[in-house]
């Protein structure tokens, strides 16, 4: 069940955590960014930074400036006028561009096989949904995206691949993800996009936000290096709609 | 005028911090930071520095080009020479472009910090100069050779200092916690098995975390925890059972029950604990968690003493018997000075 009273853990006294729920569920993350964008427009004194993930919100705070029970009436506060409905969310809508040919897609080979489907069936399926942008996590820019199709839900790998190189698409553990900066995971490597979901001289450096859409268009080997190299001029090629 | 800091040696994790890069954690950016925010604070405040360089175990020796600086060390009980001359563990000093500083592991303390008073010729990403080496924002670690180019700010010069703050005193109590988020992954035995273990550092303990060996905990319903965010002291339990502390380098994020997490005004003096040191927890309420952080903010405020030295420090051993005594004014930003 879930409700809208959620569970307040303190991690530390300078931290609030704010559970929805236990599990990765798109109504229960939508409580989480309804809170987390509702807490930060109210300029609360004493409110340092909040990070949202799948279903909880981690709030830090000083708590000397800053009572834990006035924090939590705040939250409370804002918590009502949630009423029983899973929150709207106006975030935005973005397609980004895919490459899935064999050089951009080491993985590909390997998950098929552990899946049990053609290889070309991959791109197909991955393609379809529209993902929903859960959290960022492991690494600047690193974004974790739900609503993988079942047919490519497999588990990560249990010893941790070379690491991925910057735009890397990645399907493992029941969601996609898309890569930053190079590191080694557990996850499988389908796909390459010339965007850049993070670049420090960019403004802004991060594209995403939890809450967003993101929708996947194949593209082709020579299309994937001519937007690379727009992208390398500081281009946002990945196109972007608002949702409503 | 401009001014270099030269990196003659460097062990691995030598790297350059100042208070953290904040408000980044959503798009998964770690704050970085110092380890030992208390002996950074020392350090940094005694020459009206933001930023400093944090030295690990490996050491490293410096010196610098171009002008005389006012310098300071501070943290935990390092080996420092200037020429071959040992300096207290927390001190100011004129740093000359002649003199050669070498900083070592000494008996006890992991992380050093060295500042000087100079403005860092460098450029902020998102906001901080701190080094998280593995997602590559900010400066690599230090390696011999590495030139740092600054702006010195010109301190009157000063005498040989050294630094005394209460917030620095190294009782070995036990390092204070809170329960949480995530207790209710663990049976009652198993919590109180972890609050009254001896623990031990482990060695594979760095900026990112500090693992802790003994008896293994067992979880009441596995270790898989979904993801979600967590912050510097949060001890988490993963499936081997033995507890990993969630360090300044941290991710934010972490998929491991968290049983508790250090209390901030603790921290500091838990990240001076080496591989193969012991501890023990001390459970406490947030209240007085509370009270410890309103107590070091106090300390902090107040500022640091400086006791002036005669000459160089000839010999550790007169050291006690040299002092000429006088408490000197503490420079002490952006809190008031006494």
């Amino acid at each position: 069940m879930i409700a809208n009273t959620p569970r307040f853990l303190d991690q530390g006294e300078a931290t609030l955590v704010v559970e929805f729920g236990d599990s990765v569920d798109p109504e229960i993350n939508a409580k989480v960014l309804f809170l987390d964008v509702e807490l930060n427009s109210k300029k609360v004194s004493g409110l340092q930074e909040t990070t949202p993930s799948y279903r909880s919100l981690l709030i830090c705070y000083e708590p000397l400036e800053l009572k834990r029970a006035l924090l939590i009436e705040i939250i409370e506060e804002i918590l009502s006028k949630l009423n029983n409905f899973p929150p709207m969310l106006s975030g935005r809508v973005w397609t980004i561009p895919c490459c899935y040919d064999g050089s951009f897609a080491e993985d590909l080979t390997e998950a098929a096989q552990a899946l049990s489907l053609p290889k070309e069936d991959i791109s197909r399926l991955h393609t379809q949904p529209s993902y929903r942008v859960y959290m960022y996590g492991f690494a600047p820019g690193w974004c974790y995206l739900g609503g993988l199709p079942q047919a490519l839900s497999l588990p990560r790998r249990l010893t941790p691949r070379s690491p991925t190189p910057n735009g890397a698409i990645m399907i493992g553990g029941g969601l996609s993800l898309i890569g930053t900066h190079p590191m080694p995971t557990g996850w499988y490597v389908i796909g390459r996009t010339p965007e850049r979901l993070f670049s420090i001289n960019r403004d802004p450096p991060f594209l995403l936000s939890p809450g967003d859409t993101v929708l996947f268009e194949k593209i082709t080997l020579a299309r994937f290096f001519d937007l690379e190299r727009r992208v390398m001029n500081g281009e946002i090629i990945a196109k972007m709609a608002d949702s409503q | 005028m401009n001014a270099e800091l030269l990196i003659h040696a460097a062990g691995p994790c030598v790297t350059l911090q100042d208070k953290g890069r904040y408000g980044y954690r959503r798009y998964g950016v770690t704050p970085a930071g110092p380890m030992d925010y208390q002996a950074f604070a020392a350090a940094t405040r005694a020459v009206n520095a933001s930023v400093a360089i944090e030295i690990s175990l490996g050491g490293a020796t410096l010196s610098c080009i171009g002008a005389p600086l006012a310098a300071a060390i501070v943290g935990g009980h390092f080996d420092c020479r200037l020429d071959g001359k040992k300096l207290p563990s927390a001190c100011r000093f004129p740093l000359t472009p002649e003199s050669l500083l070498t900083i070592r592991a000494g008996e006890s303390g992991a992380w050093c910090y060295f500042a000087v008073d100079a403005h860092l010729e460098s450029t902020k990403i998102l906001g901080s100069y701190a080094s998280h080496t593995r997602s590559g924002i900010g400066l690599r670690s230090f390696t011999a050779g590495d030139r740092l180019l600054i702006t010195p700010l010109l301190t009157p010069p000063i005498e040989y200092e050294r630094i005394e703050a209460q917030w620095l005193s190294e009782n070995k109590t036990p390092i204070r916690i809170m329960l949480g988020p995530q207790q209710d992954y663990f049976s009652p035995q198993s919590l109180q098995q972890f609050l009254t273990m001896q623990w031990r550092v482990g060695a594979h303990s760095d900026r990112m975390a500090y693992t802790l060996e003994g008896e293994p905990l067992t979880h009441l319903r596995g270790h898989d925890l979904i993801s979600d965010g967590a912050t510097m002291g949060a001890i988490q339990i993963p499936g081997s059972g033995l507890p990993f502390v969630l360090m300044a380098d941290c991710q934010p994020t972490g998929g491991y029950p968290k049983i508790a997490t250090i209390i901030g005004a603790d921290l500091g003096r838990f990240a001076q604990y080496r591989p193969g040191d012991s501890l023990r927890f001390e459970l406490v309420t947030l209240e007085q968690a509370i009270n410890a952080r309103y107590l070091l903010r106090e300390a902090l405020s107040a500022g640091a003493s400086f006791t002036r030295q005669d000459t160089k420090f000839s010999d550790l051993g007169l050291l006690s018997h040299n002092l000429i005594g006088g408490v000197i004014s503490a420079s002490d930003e952006p809190d008031q000075p006494k």
